[in-house]
């Protein structure tokens, strides 16, 4: 498009409307031109690795989109995506990178695991809740440790998450070998490196037979419109947007700033572990090694696409969630390894954040176009 | 514990430390690089997966460790070219814009591995290097003198950064864009192309790095080689106040800690593996937490540069 239509446009419709109707639809297409773009190069990638690309995408979409449970198991990884998001989608508001989830994650599926194993006796209305508050708790603890470092020392978040996600990596890997290890497969001399089978009254109903489709995504779900009010509805919300948005001028207000990136950071944690109280509550009904199944990466993809937004990460989560079935589905049936995905996840990324700027240009650009027009009509 | 401490043992660990803190100096002198122009490089453990994979690859099919090089620096260019183009030109939000090339870095690598590849099996890489007469001198031989080639080049890293950051027109350009672009700007310094170079030399020290780990320390590449270790030589660049010198000495505490760590292993004193291969993350940490609140990053670190033309 080129400016003089631009112009023209703005001075014969100076209706003051319409020019967000194209920032929201120029907002909501980029991401798919990430997308697309990220696609073409993968593309490119296979060809130069002897593939065929045609072959490859089209074995994603049959895999999602071709049977029953292709579309429930894009649900089920759906879900964690979602509940991640949510809690990226928080931190990212305050202007905190939350890279931590992974750890989080397995913070919350080894709180829910603990918690659940030590009080089988429990009817369901009171474990799966108390289950649910437990994991929330003990990954916001998670959170919390890079929140409080940052406030306090000034600690790169990017940094600690990081280095926080090895480290509860290998603390699950200590306790699912070791306390927490299946006392069966010890016995069957299997060792494997699983917990022993949470007790039925934890596990969260299935909802179609035959599939692991779960009432886990009813919550991520709630949790999503749950997160949107706080954010839009409520004063902690707005001083948490508020922190990200200007932070210097949230201090001058007197918003105490280091204390809400630490909150923000506090809640991100506490939602990846709900994600990781799903997978365990609602999926595998016992902790494996692996469980995070790299959710706490592919949900930061989530949450950049579906636009830092709560609703708008309900789709996006389902779009990678999608994505991430039809690649398992891809690797079976013709043998392009699932790593693929982690390519057009990272490629996807880099478009995002690349295209904001161009964004926000052409918005800039239009503003001061309608602008000189607005003025050459007076 | 008498046997911990042996005289044998301590050469070990110190010869293991030197070894391993080869891959820590190269991506944190590139990081560094980097983040003295202003510009934070997440994306280093992704870049120096790639670099490893392809060094390892390019060994495996010719035997030539030179040809490997070439092709891990080849991989830097691309790839700092890439974070080049999305973090300065697209001025993108400098976090997200490192973990999506890290993502990258990780797919890309293992696709290439399963599909190249498939298994995991060992490769003849850089060979023991004795330097002349050096090498002869009891234990100060066999600890410094008896290691391969990349071991070499990154110490001799240190004080080549210090003199091309500190002494050098270039470096001066970089340190500039880096405290204060707008003024550097208004000098006359392009500030995009400083920042280009600077990223992009970065990048190429990181995919080197990956290149020292699968060619000449661990002779081998497998999905995921790196863990991390290049998030470690990012905080790296922080422990070490944007100095070379700051950077070598926190690159020996962590391959110290790590040598020591491995050493315990073999050694077989009782302390569960998944404690000790937490101490370094741990200890990068505390390290974080001790000098972060005591040192001054430049001014412009993790601030796109826009000169306010449309």
């Amino acid at each position: 498009m080129s400016q003089d239509t631009v112009v023209k446009n703005e001075s014969s419709q100076p209706n003051k409307e319409k020019p967000k109707w194209d920032e929201l639809l120029l907002k909501t297409s980029m991401p798919f031109l990430a997308m697309f773009t990220a696609l073409l190069i993968g593309a490119v990638v296979l060809l130069l690795l002897q593939v065929n690309p045609f072959e490859a995408y089209a074995a994603i979409f049959v895999g999602v989109f071709g049977s029953v449970s292709g579309l429930t198991q894009s649900l089920v990884k759906a879900t964690p995506l979602l509940m991640v998001g949510l809690g990226i989608c928080i931190a990212f508001r305050a202007s905190v990178i939350n890279i931590g989830a992974e750890g989080q994650i397995i913070l919350g599926a080894l709180g829910a695991t603990s918690w659940a194993l030590a009080f089988k006796e429990w009817p369901a209305w009171a474990l799966i809740p108390s289950t649910l508050v437990v994991s929330f708790l003990a990954g916001s603890v998670w959170g919390f440790i890079p929140g409080y470092l940052k406030a306090r020392f000034k600690v790169n978040e990017i940094l600690s998450t990081v280095m926080l996600n090895a480290i509860a990596l290998q603390l699950m890997n200590m306790l699912v070998r070791g306390p927490l290890i299946d006392q069966a497969g010890v016995a069957a001399g299997t060792y494997l490196a699983q917990s022993e089978k949470l007790p039925e009254t934890s596990w969260l109903a299935r909802l179609i037979p035959q599939s692991l489709l779960n009432t886990g995504t009813f919550i991520a779900i709630g949790m999503a419109i749950l997160v949107y009010i706080f954010l839009w509805r409520t004063t902690i919300g707005f001083r948490i947007r508020a922190v990200g948005l200007n932070p210097d001028a949230s201090r001058y207000s007197g918003i105490n700033v280091p204390f809400y990136q630490a909150l923000s950071l506090t809640l991100a944690g506490g939602f990846a572990g709900l994600a990781g109280a799903i997978e365990v509550m609602g999926v595998h009904h016992r902790l494996l090694e692996g469980i995070t199944s790299g959710y706490g990466f592919s949900g930061i993809v989530a949450a950049l696409f579906g636009g830092l937004h709560p609703l708008g990460l309900i789709p996006a989560s389902w779009l990678f969630g999608s994505l991430l079935v039809g690649a398992d589905k891809m690797q079976r049936a013709v043998q392009v390894p699932s790593a693929l995905i982690d390519v057009l996840l990272g490629l996807v990324v880099l478009f995002v954040v690349g295209s904001a700027y161009l964004s926000k240009k052409w918005a800039a650009n239009r503003l001061s176009n309608s602008k000189k027009a607005n003025g050459a009509q007076s | 514990m008498e046997q911990v401490l042996s005289q044998a043992v301590l050469v070990g660990i110190i010869t293991s430390a030197i070894r391993l803190a080869t891959p820590y100096i190269f991506a944190s002198i590139g990081e560094a690089f980097s983040q003295t122009s202003g510009v934070v490089n997440l994306g280093v453990d992704g870049i120096m997966l790639v670099g490893a994979f392809m060094a390892y690859y390019v060994v495996l099919k010719t035997g030539n460790v030179w040809f490997a090089v070439l092709a891990a620096m080849l991989v830097g260019i691309a790839m700092g070219l890439l974070m080049s183009f999305i973090s300065v030109s697209m001025r993108a939000e400098q976090g997200i814009s490192g973990i999506g090339l890290y993502m990258l870095g990780l797919g890309l690598s293992s696709l290439l591995f399963k599909v190249l590849v498939g298994s995991v099996q060992t490769i003849e890489g850089f060979k023991p290097l004795d330097i002349p007469f050096l090498a002869d001198i009891p234990v100060i031989g066999e600890i410094f003198f008896k290691n391969s080639l990349p071991v070499y080049v990154a110490f001799l890293l240190i004080p080549a950064a210090w003199w091309f950051l500190e002494k050098t027109t270039w470096g001066l350009k970089i340190r500039a864009v880096g405290q204060n672009p707008a003024a550097a700007d208004s000098l006359g310094v392009d500030v995009i192309k400083v920042r280009y170079f600077a990223v992009t030399f970065g990048a190429v020290l990181a995919s080197l790095a990956g290149a020292s780990l699968s060619t000449a320390l661990v002779n081998l590449f497998q999905e995921n080689l790196t863990a991390g270790l290049g998030f470690i030589a990012v905080a790296l660049v922080y422990f070490g106040g944007w100095k070379p010198v700051g950077i070598l000495v926190g690159a020996l505490l962590f391959s110290t800690v790590n040598a020591f760590q491995l050493w315990m292993q073999v050694l077989g004193v009782d302390i569960p593996s998944d404690v000790a291969v937490m101490l370094p993350y741990l200890l990068t940490i505390v390290a974080l937490v001790a000098v972060t609140s005591r040192i001054r990053p430049p001014a412009a670190l993790n601030k796109p540069f826009d000169r306010g033309e449309n």
